[in-house]
Protein backbone atom coordinates (compact mmCIF):
# COMPACT_ATOMS: atom_id res chain seq x y z
CA UNK A 1 0.00 0.00 0.00
CA UNK A 2 1.70 3.18 -0.68
CA UNK A 3 0.19 6.71 -1.65
CA UNK A 4 2.28 9.44 -3.22
CA UNK A 5 5.31 7.19 -2.62
CA UNK A 6 4.78 7.01 0.62
CA UNK A 7 4.66 3.16 2.62
CA UNK A 8 0.94 3.20 4.60
CA UNK A 9 0.86 0.73 7.42
CA UNK A 10 -1.96 -0.16 9.74
CA UNK A 11 -0.91 1.96 12.03
CA UNK A 12 -1.44 4.95 10.20
CA UNK A 13 -5.37 4.56 9.09
CA UNK A 14 -7.19 6.62 10.92
CA UNK A 15 -10.70 4.79 12.83
CA UNK A 16 -13.24 4.90 9.82
CA UNK A 17 -10.59 2.98 7.63
CA UNK A 18 -9.76 0.54 9.79
CA UNK A 19 -13.52 0.33 10.10
CA UNK A 20 -13.41 -0.71 6.42
CA UNK A 21 -17.01 -0.43 5.77
CA UNK A 22 -16.70 3.56 4.53
CA UNK A 23 -14.14 2.03 2.56
CA UNK A 24 -16.34 -0.35 1.02
CA UNK A 25 -18.79 1.87 0.48
CA UNK A 26 -16.46 3.98 -1.48
CA UNK A 27 -15.30 0.84 -3.64
CA UNK A 28 -18.69 0.55 -4.60
CA UNK A 29 -19.39 3.90 -5.50
CA UNK A 30 -16.19 3.62 -8.01
CA UNK A 31 -17.63 0.14 -9.58
CA UNK A 32 -20.76 1.80 -9.72
CA UNK A 33 -19.59 4.85 -11.95
CA UNK A 34 -18.19 2.51 -13.99
CA UNK A 35 -21.06 0.77 -15.02
CA UNK A 36 -21.82 3.78 -16.88
CA UNK A 37 -18.52 4.41 -18.34
CA UNK A 38 -17.83 4.05 -22.23
CA UNK A 39 -16.84 0.33 -23.18
CA UNK A 40 -14.11 0.12 -25.27
CA UNK A 41 -15.29 -3.33 -26.95
CA UNK A 42 -15.47 -2.93 -30.59
CA UNK A 43 -18.30 -5.29 -31.84
CA UNK A 44 -15.79 -7.21 -34.25
CA UNK A 45 -17.38 -8.94 -37.57
CA UNK A 46 -19.77 -6.30 -37.99
CA UNK A 47 -17.30 -3.16 -37.28
CA UNK A 48 -13.75 -3.52 -37.42
CA UNK A 49 -10.81 -1.84 -35.59
CA UNK A 50 -8.96 0.92 -38.05
CA UNK A 51 -5.06 0.66 -36.63
CA UNK A 52 -3.22 3.78 -36.27
CA UNK A 53 0.07 4.35 -38.46
CA UNK A 54 2.34 2.72 -35.87
CA UNK A 55 0.46 -0.64 -35.89
CA UNK A 56 2.50 -3.75 -37.29
CA UNK A 57 0.01 -5.85 -39.11
CA UNK A 58 1.76 -8.25 -41.63
CA UNK A 59 5.01 -7.62 -43.51
CA UNK A 60 4.67 -6.38 -47.14
CA UNK A 61 6.85 -5.66 -49.95
CA UNK A 62 6.47 -2.50 -51.66
CA UNK A 63 5.66 -2.03 -55.66
CA UNK A 64 6.60 0.29 -56.98
CA UNK A 65 5.71 1.28 -61.17
CA UNK A 66 4.76 -2.57 -61.41
CA UNK A 67 8.10 -3.90 -59.98
CA UNK A 68 9.07 -4.82 -56.10
CA UNK A 69 11.69 -2.27 -54.87
CA UNK A 70 13.38 -4.89 -53.14
CA UNK A 71 17.24 -5.31 -54.53
CA UNK A 72 17.45 -8.88 -52.16
CA UNK A 73 20.04 -7.67 -50.17
CA UNK A 74 19.26 -10.36 -47.36
CA UNK A 75 19.53 -8.26 -44.72
CA UNK A 76 15.58 -8.87 -43.47
CA UNK A 77 16.41 -12.16 -43.70
CA UNK A 78 19.73 -11.95 -41.05
CA UNK A 79 18.13 -9.50 -38.70
CA UNK A 80 14.53 -11.74 -38.47
CA UNK A 81 14.57 -13.10 -35.10
CA UNK A 82 12.16 -15.99 -35.95
CA UNK A 83 14.06 -16.99 -38.79
CA UNK A 84 10.65 -15.99 -41.28
CA UNK A 85 12.35 -15.16 -43.98
CA UNK A 86 13.96 -16.78 -47.39
CA UNK A 87 15.01 -14.65 -49.93
CA UNK A 88 16.72 -15.88 -53.23
CA UNK A 89 18.54 -13.31 -55.54
CA UNK A 90 18.67 -13.35 -59.16
CA UNK A 91 20.06 -10.42 -61.53
CA UNK A 92 17.72 -8.14 -63.51
CA UNK A 93 18.22 -5.44 -66.42
CA UNK A 94 16.67 -2.62 -64.58
CA UNK A 95 18.56 -0.19 -62.71
CA UNK A 96 18.98 -2.13 -59.33
CA UNK A 97 20.75 -5.09 -60.88
CA UNK A 98 19.22 -7.28 -58.47
CA UNK A 99 15.54 -9.18 -57.82
CA UNK A 100 14.65 -11.32 -55.30
CA UNK A 101 13.16 -14.41 -57.37
CA UNK A 102 12.09 -15.87 -54.27
CA UNK A 103 10.44 -14.44 -51.46
CA UNK A 104 8.66 -15.90 -48.45
CA UNK A 105 7.99 -15.02 -45.28
CA UNK A 106 6.51 -18.01 -43.09
CA UNK A 107 3.55 -15.89 -41.67
CA UNK A 108 3.48 -19.22 -38.35
CA UNK A 109 7.05 -17.88 -37.59
CA UNK A 110 6.44 -14.33 -38.05
CA UNK A 111 6.82 -12.23 -35.00
CA UNK A 112 5.80 -8.86 -36.04
CA UNK A 113 8.71 -7.00 -34.61
CA UNK A 114 9.30 -4.61 -37.63
CA UNK A 115 12.91 -5.45 -37.40
CA UNK A 116 13.38 -6.46 -41.31
CA UNK A 117 11.11 -3.06 -41.71
CA UNK A 118 13.77 -1.17 -39.50
CA UNK A 119 16.90 -3.04 -41.48
CA UNK A 120 15.55 -2.64 -44.88
CA UNK A 121 18.02 0.15 -46.82
CA UNK A 122 15.13 0.35 -50.14
CA UNK A 123 11.98 0.82 -47.57
CA UNK A 124 11.04 -2.45 -49.62
CA UNK A 125 9.81 -4.25 -46.84
CA UNK A 126 6.83 -2.84 -44.70
CA UNK A 127 4.44 -3.67 -41.76
CA UNK A 128 1.15 -3.58 -43.00
CA UNK A 129 -2.10 -2.75 -41.16
CA UNK A 130 -3.45 -5.97 -42.22
CA UNK A 131 -4.00 -7.87 -38.97
CA UNK A 132 -6.79 -10.72 -40.00
CA UNK A 133 -4.30 -14.15 -41.06
CA UNK A 134 -5.64 -17.16 -41.13
CA UNK A 135 -4.45 -20.35 -42.77
CA UNK A 136 -5.53 -23.86 -42.75
CA UNK A 137 -1.72 -25.26 -43.20
CA UNK A 138 1.45 -24.55 -42.63
CA UNK A 139 1.78 -24.80 -46.23
CA UNK A 140 -0.58 -21.93 -46.39
CA UNK A 141 1.07 -19.76 -44.20
CA UNK A 142 4.03 -19.36 -46.41
CA UNK A 143 3.08 -15.90 -47.90
CA UNK A 144 5.21 -15.93 -51.63
CA UNK A 145 5.62 -12.95 -53.93
CA UNK A 146 2.22 -13.36 -54.88
CA UNK A 147 0.88 -12.71 -51.33
CA UNK A 148 3.55 -10.45 -50.45
CA UNK A 149 3.28 -7.32 -53.16
CA UNK A 150 1.14 -4.58 -52.79
CA UNK A 151 1.03 -1.56 -54.43
CA UNK A 152 2.84 1.43 -52.63
CA UNK A 153 -0.37 3.40 -53.11
CA UNK A 154 -1.88 1.27 -50.50
CA UNK A 155 0.66 1.32 -47.76
CA UNK A 156 1.49 5.42 -48.04
CA UNK A 157 0.10 6.43 -44.63
CA UNK A 158 2.82 3.49 -43.07
CA UNK A 159 5.63 4.97 -45.36
CA UNK A 160 4.56 8.78 -44.27
CA UNK A 161 5.10 7.36 -40.85
CA UNK A 162 7.86 6.03 -41.12
CA UNK A 163 9.52 9.34 -42.78
CA UNK A 164 8.08 11.33 -40.00
CA UNK A 165 9.53 9.28 -36.97
CA UNK A 166 12.58 8.12 -38.24
CA UNK B 1 -55.81 -34.24 2.16
CA UNK B 2 -55.28 -34.65 -1.52
CA UNK B 3 -56.01 -31.32 -2.20
CA UNK B 4 -53.26 -30.12 0.30
CA UNK B 5 -50.78 -32.40 -1.61
CA UNK B 6 -51.94 -31.22 -5.14
CA UNK B 7 -51.28 -27.66 -4.14
CA UNK B 8 -47.70 -28.23 -2.39
CA UNK B 9 -46.60 -30.34 -5.21
CA UNK B 10 -47.80 -27.19 -7.71
CA UNK B 11 -46.02 -25.13 -5.08
CA UNK B 12 -42.28 -26.81 -5.23
CA UNK B 13 -43.05 -27.17 -8.84
CA UNK B 14 -44.01 -23.61 -9.59
CA UNK B 15 -40.90 -22.51 -7.09
CA UNK B 16 -38.12 -25.14 -8.72
CA UNK B 17 -39.30 -23.79 -12.23
CA UNK B 18 -38.71 -20.22 -10.89
CA UNK B 19 -35.52 -20.70 -9.06
CA UNK B 20 -34.35 -22.70 -12.05
CA UNK B 21 -34.73 -19.17 -14.66
CA UNK B 22 -33.70 -17.07 -11.88
CA UNK B 23 -30.11 -18.90 -11.57
CA UNK B 24 -30.13 -18.56 -15.49
CA UNK B 25 -31.16 -14.73 -15.00
CA UNK B 26 -28.70 -14.05 -12.46
CA UNK B 27 -25.76 -15.98 -14.49
CA UNK B 28 -26.66 -13.64 -17.50
CA UNK B 29 -26.80 -10.37 -15.04
CA UNK B 30 -23.41 -11.08 -13.44
CA UNK B 31 -21.79 -11.52 -16.60
CA UNK B 32 -23.35 -8.63 -18.02
CA UNK B 33 -22.40 -6.37 -14.53
CA UNK B 34 -19.09 -7.73 -14.56
CA UNK B 35 -18.46 -6.58 -17.94
CA UNK B 36 -19.88 -3.02 -17.53
CA UNK B 37 -17.35 -2.79 -14.52
CA UNK B 38 -14.65 -3.43 -16.79
CA UNK B 39 -15.39 -1.52 -19.75
CA UNK B 40 -16.75 -4.39 -21.75
CA UNK B 41 -20.11 -5.51 -23.00
CA UNK B 42 -20.18 -8.93 -22.00
CA UNK B 43 -22.59 -11.57 -23.49
CA UNK B 44 -24.66 -9.84 -26.07
CA UNK B 45 -25.21 -12.11 -29.03
CA UNK B 46 -27.05 -15.36 -27.73
CA UNK B 47 -30.71 -14.36 -27.93
CA UNK B 48 -32.11 -10.72 -27.85
CA UNK B 49 -29.18 -8.44 -25.37
CA UNK B 50 -27.72 -12.02 -25.12
CA UNK B 51 -30.66 -13.12 -22.57
CA UNK B 52 -30.22 -16.57 -24.02
CA UNK B 53 -26.63 -17.24 -23.34
CA UNK B 54 -26.44 -18.81 -20.20
CA UNK B 55 -29.63 -21.16 -21.92
CA UNK B 56 -26.93 -22.34 -24.46
CA UNK B 57 -23.75 -22.38 -21.45
CA UNK B 58 -26.22 -25.24 -19.52
CA UNK B 59 -27.09 -26.57 -23.54
CA UNK B 60 -22.84 -27.08 -23.29
CA UNK B 61 -22.43 -28.38 -20.28
CA UNK B 62 -25.32 -30.78 -20.95
CA UNK B 63 -23.18 -32.05 -24.04
CA UNK B 64 -19.87 -32.85 -21.97
CA UNK B 65 -18.36 -35.95 -21.34
CA UNK B 66 -18.56 -36.90 -17.56
CA UNK B 67 -14.73 -36.95 -16.64
CA UNK B 68 -14.48 -39.26 -13.08
CA UNK B 69 -10.63 -39.19 -12.11
CA UNK B 70 -9.55 -42.70 -11.52
CA UNK B 71 -8.35 -42.77 -7.74
CA UNK B 72 -12.03 -40.82 -7.31
CA UNK B 73 -14.47 -42.31 -5.05
CA UNK B 74 -17.06 -43.08 -7.40
CA UNK B 75 -20.33 -43.04 -5.09
CA UNK B 76 -19.21 -40.10 -3.38
CA UNK B 77 -18.30 -38.16 -6.11
CA UNK B 78 -21.71 -38.36 -8.02
CA UNK B 79 -22.85 -37.35 -4.55
CA UNK B 80 -21.60 -34.46 -3.58
CA UNK B 81 -23.04 -32.30 -6.08
CA UNK B 82 -26.79 -33.70 -5.75
CA UNK B 83 -26.00 -32.41 -1.84
CA UNK B 84 -25.12 -29.29 -2.63
CA UNK B 85 -28.27 -28.61 -5.25
CA UNK B 86 -30.67 -30.24 -2.73
CA UNK B 87 -29.90 -28.25 0.02
CA UNK B 88 -29.47 -24.96 -1.91
CA UNK B 89 -33.02 -25.81 -3.64
CA UNK B 90 -34.48 -26.87 -0.41
CA UNK B 91 -34.20 -23.72 1.70
CA UNK B 92 -35.84 -22.22 -0.48
CA UNK B 93 -39.17 -23.64 0.88
CA UNK B 94 -39.73 -21.59 4.07
CA UNK B 95 -39.36 -18.33 3.05
CA UNK B 96 -42.70 -16.65 2.57
CA UNK B 97 -42.66 -14.07 -0.43
CA UNK B 98 -46.24 -12.89 0.12
CA UNK B 99 -49.03 -13.26 2.82
CA UNK B 100 -51.93 -15.30 1.61
CA UNK B 101 -53.36 -14.89 -2.15
CA UNK B 102 -56.70 -16.07 -3.06
CA UNK B 103 -57.08 -18.73 -5.79
CA UNK B 104 -60.48 -20.51 -6.51
CA UNK B 105 -62.10 -19.45 -3.10
CA UNK B 106 -59.10 -21.22 -1.06
CA UNK B 107 -56.41 -19.15 0.86
CA UNK B 108 -52.91 -20.49 -0.58
CA UNK B 109 -49.96 -19.32 2.07
CA UNK B 110 -47.16 -17.81 -0.11
CA UNK B 111 -44.67 -20.21 1.07
CA UNK B 112 -43.72 -23.82 0.33
CA UNK B 113 -43.77 -24.77 4.18
CA UNK B 114 -44.85 -22.80 6.91
CA UNK B 115 -42.41 -24.22 9.51
CA UNK B 116 -42.39 -22.53 13.11
CA UNK B 117 -39.19 -22.75 13.47
CA UNK B 118 -38.31 -21.50 9.75
CA UNK B 119 -35.31 -19.62 10.87
CA UNK B 120 -33.25 -22.64 12.49
CA UNK B 121 -34.59 -24.97 9.25
CA UNK B 122 -32.69 -22.40 7.47
CA UNK B 123 -29.44 -22.29 9.51
CA UNK B 124 -29.45 -26.13 9.65
CA UNK B 125 -29.67 -26.54 5.75
CA UNK B 126 -27.16 -23.66 4.66
CA UNK B 127 -24.15 -25.66 7.22
CA UNK B 128 -25.44 -28.90 5.50
CA UNK B 129 -24.13 -27.73 2.03
CA UNK B 130 -20.63 -27.33 3.22
CA UNK B 131 -21.14 -31.71 3.07
CA UNK B 132 -21.59 -31.17 -0.35
CA UNK B 133 -18.47 -28.74 -1.32
CA UNK B 134 -16.20 -30.71 1.46
CA UNK B 135 -16.82 -34.67 0.40
CA UNK B 136 -16.34 -33.48 -3.64
CA UNK B 137 -12.97 -31.68 -2.16
CA UNK B 138 -12.32 -35.05 -0.53
CA UNK B 139 -13.28 -37.90 -2.88
CA UNK B 140 -11.99 -35.87 -6.51
CA UNK B 141 -8.62 -37.40 -4.65
CA UNK B 142 -6.83 -34.28 -5.35
CA UNK B 143 -5.10 -32.18 -3.19
CA UNK B 144 -6.26 -28.74 -4.63
CA UNK B 145 -9.76 -29.78 -4.38
CA UNK B 146 -9.05 -31.27 -0.65
CA UNK B 147 -7.56 -27.95 0.24
CA UNK B 148 -10.54 -26.15 -1.13
CA UNK B 149 -13.06 -28.80 0.71
CA UNK B 150 -11.17 -27.82 3.67
CA UNK B 151 -11.19 -24.34 3.58
CA UNK B 152 -14.76 -24.32 2.80
CA UNK B 153 -15.72 -26.56 6.21
CA UNK B 154 -13.27 -24.02 7.90
CA UNK B 155 -14.75 -21.14 6.90
CA UNK B 156 -17.93 -22.20 7.34
CA UNK B 157 -17.45 -23.25 11.20
CA UNK B 158 -16.07 -19.79 11.95
CA UNK B 159 -19.07 -17.55 10.20
CA UNK B 160 -21.93 -20.00 10.91
CA UNK B 161 -21.78 -18.78 14.92
CA UNK B 162 -21.40 -15.11 14.18
CA UNK B 163 -24.06 -14.99 11.65
CA UNK B 164 -26.35 -17.42 14.21
CA UNK B 165 -25.78 -14.86 16.87
CA UNK B 166 -26.59 -12.15 14.82
CA UNK B 167 -29.96 -13.43 13.97
CA UNK B 168 -31.01 -14.00 17.82
CA UNK B 169 -30.69 -10.07 17.75
CA UNK B 170 -33.63 -10.22 15.44
CA UNK B 171 -35.27 -13.15 17.05
CA UNK B 172 -35.04 -10.64 20.44
CA UNK B 173 -37.11 -8.32 18.62
CA UNK B 174 -39.69 -10.44 16.72
CA UNK B 175 -39.80 -12.98 19.47
CA UNK B 176 -40.55 -15.07 17.06
CA UNK B 177 -38.62 -18.27 14.79
CA UNK B 178 -41.34 -18.37 12.15
CA UNK B 179 -40.18 -15.97 8.66
CA UNK B 180 -43.71 -15.29 8.38
CA UNK B 181 -43.82 -13.59 11.76
CA UNK B 182 -40.52 -11.73 11.61
CA UNK B 183 -41.77 -9.78 7.83
CA UNK B 184 -45.26 -9.36 9.81
CA UNK B 185 -43.56 -7.65 12.97
CA UNK B 186 -41.43 -5.62 10.10
CA UNK B 187 -44.14 -4.47 8.29
CA UNK B 188 -45.74 -2.12 10.78
CA UNK B 189 -44.06 1.71 11.02
CA UNK B 190 -41.43 2.66 13.31
CA UNK B 191 -41.96 6.91 13.18
CA UNK B 192 -41.99 9.25 10.61
CA UNK B 193 -43.05 6.93 8.29
CA UNK B 194 -40.21 4.90 8.11
CA UNK B 195 -41.05 1.12 8.31
CA UNK B 196 -39.93 -1.24 11.22
CA UNK B 197 -37.58 -3.12 8.91
CA UNK B 198 -35.11 -4.98 11.06
CA UNK B 199 -31.84 -2.91 9.32
CA UNK B 200 -32.72 0.34 11.21
CA UNK B 201 -33.29 -1.48 14.53
CA UNK B 202 -30.18 -3.77 14.32
CA UNK B 203 -27.80 -2.38 11.96
CA UNK B 204 -25.07 -4.21 13.43
CA UNK B 205 -26.69 -7.46 13.31
CA UNK B 206 -27.33 -6.43 9.09
CA UNK B 207 -23.76 -5.74 8.48
CA UNK B 208 -22.23 -8.66 10.48
CA UNK B 209 -25.21 -11.55 8.65
CA UNK B 210 -24.25 -9.67 5.39
CA UNK B 211 -20.66 -10.67 5.55
CA UNK B 212 -21.75 -14.21 6.89
CA UNK B 213 -23.70 -14.42 4.03
CA UNK B 214 -20.95 -13.25 2.00
CA UNK B 215 -18.63 -16.41 3.69
CA UNK B 216 -21.56 -18.91 4.11
CA UNK B 217 -22.13 -18.48 -0.23
CA UNK B 218 -18.68 -18.68 -0.70
CA UNK B 219 -18.66 -15.35 -2.96
CA UNK B 220 -15.84 -12.81 -3.15
CA UNK B 221 -14.32 -11.51 -0.85
CA UNK B 222 -14.54 -14.85 0.88
CA UNK B 223 -14.08 -17.47 -1.83
CA UNK B 224 -11.32 -19.28 -0.73
CA UNK B 225 -12.37 -22.67 -1.46
CA UNK B 226 -12.58 -21.98 -5.10
CA UNK B 227 -9.58 -19.58 -5.04
CA UNK B 228 -8.32 -20.70 -8.91
CA UNK B 229 -5.13 -18.51 -8.58
CA UNK B 230 -4.12 -21.00 -5.63
CA UNK B 231 -6.40 -23.76 -6.01
CA UNK B 232 -6.94 -24.45 -9.46
CA UNK B 233 -10.62 -24.80 -9.49
CA UNK B 234 -10.73 -25.74 -5.86
CA UNK B 235 -13.61 -28.49 -4.84
CA UNK B 236 -14.50 -28.43 -8.29
CA UNK B 237 -11.23 -28.95 -10.22
CA UNK B 238 -12.15 -32.67 -10.86
CA UNK B 239 -15.82 -32.00 -12.42
CA UNK B 240 -17.02 -31.40 -15.72
CA UNK B 241 -20.16 -31.81 -17.17
CA UNK B 242 -23.72 -32.23 -16.22
CA UNK B 243 -22.10 -32.21 -12.38
CA UNK B 244 -19.77 -29.17 -12.73
CA UNK B 245 -23.10 -27.38 -13.51
CA UNK B 246 -25.11 -28.58 -10.86
CA UNK B 247 -21.98 -26.84 -8.58
CA UNK B 248 -22.41 -23.72 -10.39
CA UNK B 249 -26.18 -24.09 -9.78
CA UNK B 250 -25.98 -24.94 -6.27
CA UNK B 251 -23.54 -21.68 -6.06
CA UNK B 252 -26.31 -19.20 -7.72
CA UNK B 253 -29.60 -20.45 -5.81
CA UNK B 254 -27.24 -19.90 -2.69
CA UNK B 255 -26.85 -16.56 -3.53
CA UNK B 256 -30.43 -16.27 -4.57
CA UNK B 257 -31.50 -17.84 -0.85
CA UNK B 258 -28.76 -15.86 0.67
CA UNK B 259 -30.75 -12.55 -0.93
CA UNK B 260 -33.80 -13.61 -0.13
CA UNK B 261 -32.84 -14.27 3.79
CA UNK B 262 -31.28 -11.30 3.92
CA UNK B 263 -34.86 -8.86 2.98
CA UNK B 264 -36.53 -11.87 4.71
CA UNK B 265 -34.84 -11.13 8.23
CA UNK B 266 -33.55 -7.33 7.64
CA UNK B 267 -35.09 -5.47 5.10
CA UNK B 268 -38.73 -6.22 6.11
CA UNK B 269 -39.16 -9.37 3.59
CA UNK B 270 -42.42 -9.18 1.25
CA UNK B 271 -44.03 -6.28 3.32
CA UNK B 272 -44.33 -3.61 0.71
CA UNK B 273 -44.17 -0.09 3.12
CA UNK B 274 -46.72 2.46 3.37
CA UNK B 275 -49.54 -0.77 1.85
CA UNK B 276 -52.45 0.84 3.57
CA UNK B 277 -52.11 4.60 1.92
CA UNK B 278 -53.07 2.75 -1.44
CA UNK B 279 -55.58 0.65 -0.26
CA UNK B 280 -54.76 -2.43 -1.63
CA UNK B 281 -56.65 -5.42 -0.74
CA UNK B 282 -56.82 -9.13 -1.15
CA UNK B 283 -54.72 -10.56 -4.64
CA UNK B 284 -53.52 -6.76 -5.76
CA UNK B 285 -52.17 -6.38 -2.14
CA UNK B 286 -50.58 -10.39 -2.57
CA UNK B 287 -48.86 -9.13 -5.72
CA UNK B 288 -47.53 -6.20 -4.88
CA UNK B 289 -46.36 -7.92 -1.71
CA UNK B 290 -44.45 -10.73 -4.06
CA UNK B 291 -43.23 -7.80 -6.35
CA UNK B 292 -41.87 -5.91 -3.29
CA UNK B 293 -39.93 -9.41 -2.79
CA UNK B 294 -38.48 -9.94 -6.10
CA UNK B 295 -37.28 -6.09 -6.03
CA UNK B 296 -35.67 -5.97 -2.59
CA UNK B 297 -34.32 -9.79 -3.32
CA UNK B 298 -32.82 -8.44 -6.57
CA UNK B 299 -31.38 -5.54 -5.29
CA UNK B 300 -29.61 -7.12 -2.80
CA UNK B 301 -28.42 -9.66 -5.70
CA UNK B 302 -27.39 -7.00 -7.74
CA UNK B 303 -25.66 -5.45 -4.15
CA UNK B 304 -23.30 -9.39 -3.71
CA UNK B 305 -22.24 -8.56 -7.47
CA UNK B 306 -20.90 -5.30 -7.14
CA UNK B 307 -19.58 -6.58 -3.98
CA UNK B 308 -17.73 -8.94 -6.27
CA UNK B 309 -16.01 -6.85 -8.15
CA UNK B 310 -15.22 -4.01 -6.17
CA UNK B 311 -13.23 -6.03 -3.29
CA UNK B 312 -10.24 -8.54 -3.72
CA UNK B 313 -9.89 -11.80 -2.31
CA UNK B 314 -8.91 -11.89 1.62
CA UNK B 315 -5.91 -14.18 2.36
CA UNK B 316 -7.25 -17.27 4.64
CA UNK B 317 -5.38 -16.00 7.69
CA UNK B 318 -7.14 -12.40 7.55
CA UNK B 319 -10.45 -14.21 6.61
CA UNK B 320 -9.97 -16.71 10.07
CA UNK B 321 -9.31 -13.42 12.01
CA UNK B 322 -11.97 -11.35 10.33
CA UNK B 323 -14.62 -14.21 11.63
CA UNK B 324 -13.03 -14.91 15.23
CA UNK B 325 -11.65 -11.54 16.39
CA UNK B 326 -13.69 -9.51 14.74
CA UNK B 327 -17.45 -10.80 13.43
CA UNK B 328 -17.78 -12.76 16.52
CA UNK B 329 -16.94 -10.28 19.33
CA UNK B 330 -19.08 -8.00 17.45
CA UNK B 331 -22.33 -10.24 17.19
CA UNK B 332 -21.30 -10.82 20.83
CA UNK B 333 -21.68 -7.18 21.75
CA UNK B 334 -24.77 -6.60 20.03
CA UNK B 335 -26.58 -9.16 21.36
CA UNK B 336 -25.72 -8.54 24.96
CA UNK B 337 -26.61 -4.66 24.11
CA UNK B 338 -30.19 -5.65 22.63
CA UNK B 339 -30.95 -8.28 25.12
CA UNK B 340 -30.52 -5.51 28.14
CA UNK B 341 -32.42 -2.95 26.23
CA UNK B 342 -35.49 -5.04 26.04
CA UNK B 343 -35.08 -6.28 29.09
CA UNK B 344 -34.85 -2.64 30.81
CA UNK B 345 -38.05 -1.99 27.91
CA UNK B 346 -39.79 -4.96 29.52
CA UNK B 347 -38.94 -3.37 32.58
CA UNK B 348 -39.94 -0.30 32.90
Amino acid sequence: MSQNGKMIRKKDLNFWQRVYIPEILKGLRLTFMALFRRKITIQYPEKRFTPPDSFRGRPVLVEENGVERCVACGLCSRVCPALAIEVQANETPLEKERFPERFEINMVRCIFCGFCEEVCPEEAIIMSKEYELVFESQQEAVFGKDKLLVPIEKVRDRLEFLHKHR
Amino acid sequence: MLETAIIAVAKIVLTLITLLTLVVLTVYTERRVSAFVQDRVGPNRVGPKGLLQAVADVVKLLMKEDIVPKSANKPIHDLAPMISIGVAMSTFAVIPIGSTMEIFGRQIDMMIADVNIGILYVLALTSMGVYGITLAGWSSNNKYSLLGGLRSSAQLISYELSMGVSIIGVLLISGSLELDEIVGKQASSLWAGIPAWNVFLQPVAFVTFVVAAFAETNRLPFDLPEAEPELVGGYHTEYSGLKFGLFMLSEYVNMIVASAIIVTLFLGGYAFPWAGQFGLSGNSLALAEVLTFCVKTGLVMFFIIMIRWTLPRFRYDQLMRLGWKVMLPIALANLVVTASILALMNWA
